[in-house]
């Protein structure tokens, strides 16, 4: 298991918070964790949607201090 | 002082004119001297691309010779580096040349990578090339029915790309008598069909009004060529007779091979523009790893930024300004009208609706570029 890998997508309007996932899961290995920040208040509901819809795993989805802090781990 | 520019596309070149101007008396009296390699002797204007693709502009428009658009200080080589050595503050060409320097920027760019999703290449058409945008334009006058699917691979170079497309194709089958008789299906990576919220918002009425159909929520796994199918990463799959691809993009391959960033894009301080870990290396443009769209706008506005500081680094010994993340995108929205979207790193775009006079003005701007990329627009 690799260390967590930090995605800042903070204050990002384009490509934005889950594009940037998503550039980095494909550069990722399968068992990675990543853990993308961000201040798009859509992350919260869009980024869980789209990583249980492709078949990787939430670890946590919470905001700290207006920050989005997911952590995924690449499933396949 | 040794300013070395490593690439010759929007950036470099915006970057090596400003500061050719901005040290003028330096180079002078030879106390600077601006060095650029680049990979080509021709400099193309790739936005234009898009045009090729619907039989609006042909590739020769695309090209000038890359040493008639820079200042005649600028010592300019077609020599592309193959290895950098940032400890020893060097780089070696493909000649064997070795070339020292005080500041590096590093302006390297992007390429596309189809070949990254099994069966995108013998599948789809693109328009990323100067050749495979002559042959999508070939398919579109061949075309006289069917579906005409658009998919979209991350990450990828202008993201305003895949709408522009869209509003393109709808106006080109209209124009041809035709549009009835094809469907248009559109499919985009994240949940709503445009990355830039502001964006999605205004397009999706427009494409309800135009009658593409959408499926976002849809990564590019596989082109089952034999078969005519496109199919996602998330599990769905569309039957297509023409296919269109936004190719996924990769940083530059001597990035890779030199072990200086992930993907081929190089870790990058989104305010200073310079490489972490290497206060005298400066990035910009498609080459950074940054959240930022890769686009010639974006390198545009890095490359004012990075060469105001290099020149104040020389004049006064320390940089006067941070990137804003400042970008501002024309959207063609068809063949007669056009709107933008601007925005940077606290301020979101606040599209207004498109116009003729838009229009017309990315069509001067398309000539414009040349006094742009000069330096002096």
């Amino acid at each position: 298991m690799s260390d967590t890998k930090i995605v800042d997508a903070r204050d990002t309007f384009c490509p934005g918070p889950l594009m940037e996932l998503i550039t980095h899961m494909k550069q990722s290995s399968v068992g990675d964790t990543l853990e993308l920040l961000s201040t798009d208040e859509g992350s919260g509901a869009d980024v869980p949607e789209w990583v249980n819809k492709v078949g990787h795993e939430i670890l946590s989805n919470e905001k700290i201090d207006g920050v989005w802090h997911i952590k995924i781990r690449k499933a396949k | 002082m040794r300013i070395l520019v490593v690439g010759g596309g929007t950036g470099g070149t915006i970057v090596a004119n400003n500061l050719a101007r901005r040290l003028s008396a330096e180079i002078r009296s030879r106390r600077v001297r601006i060095t650029m390699l680049s990979a080509s002797d021709k400099h193309m204007y790739q936005p234009g691309l898009l045009y090729v693709a619907f039989g609006q502009m042909t590739p020769d428009q695309l090209y000038r010779d890359q040493a008639s658009l820079l200042e005649g200080t600028i010592d300019f080589h077609v020599d592309p580096v193959e290895k950098f050595q940032l400890d020893q503050n060097k780089v070696v060409t493909k000649s064997g040349k070795v070339y020292e320097y005080d500041i590096l920027v590093m302006a390297t760019g992007s390429r596309i990578v189809p070949e990254q999703i099994p069966g995108l290449v013998e599948g789809a058409e693109t328009f990323y090339t100067e050749a495979t945008a002559v042959k999508l334009f070939k398919r579109l006058r061949e075309i006289q029915e069917g579906t005409v699917a658009v998919v979209v691979g991350v990450p990828h170079k202008c993201p305003i790309a895949p709408v522009e497309l869209i509003f393109g194709l709808h106006d080109y089958f209209k124009a041809r008598g035709i549009r009835d008789k094809i469907k248009i299906k559109y499919h985009y990576p994240i949940g709503r069909i445009h990355t830039i919220k502001e964006v999605a918002i205004w397009a999706k009425p427009e494409f309800d009004r135009m009658g593409i159909e959408y499926e976002t929520l849809f990564n590019v796994g596989e082109v089952d060529v034999e078969n005519k199918v496109v199919r996602s990463e998330e599990g769905t799959e569309t039957q297509y007779d023409l296919l269109i691809a936004i190719p996924p993009h990769r940083g530059m391959e001597v990035v890779e091979k030199n072990n200086l960033g992930e993907g081929g894009w190089i870790p990058t301080d989104r305010f200073k523009l310079t490489m972490n870990g290497h206060d005298n290396v400066f990035v910009l443009g498609d080459t950074t790893n940054l959240p930022v769209s890769k686009t010639g706008s974006a390198a545009h506005f890095q490359a004012e930024v990075v060469a105001e500081n290099i020149a104040s680094m020389i004049k006064i010994g320390t940089p006067v300004r941070d990137y804003d993340g400042k970008v501002y995108c024309f959207i063609e929205t068809g063949h007669d009208s056009a709107t933008y979207a601007m925005f940077n790193y606290q301020n979101p775009p606040d599209l207004k609706p498109p116009s003729k006079p838009m229009h017309w003005f990315k069509m001067s701007y398309n000539q414009m570029y040349w006094t742009s990329v000069r330096g002096l627009l």
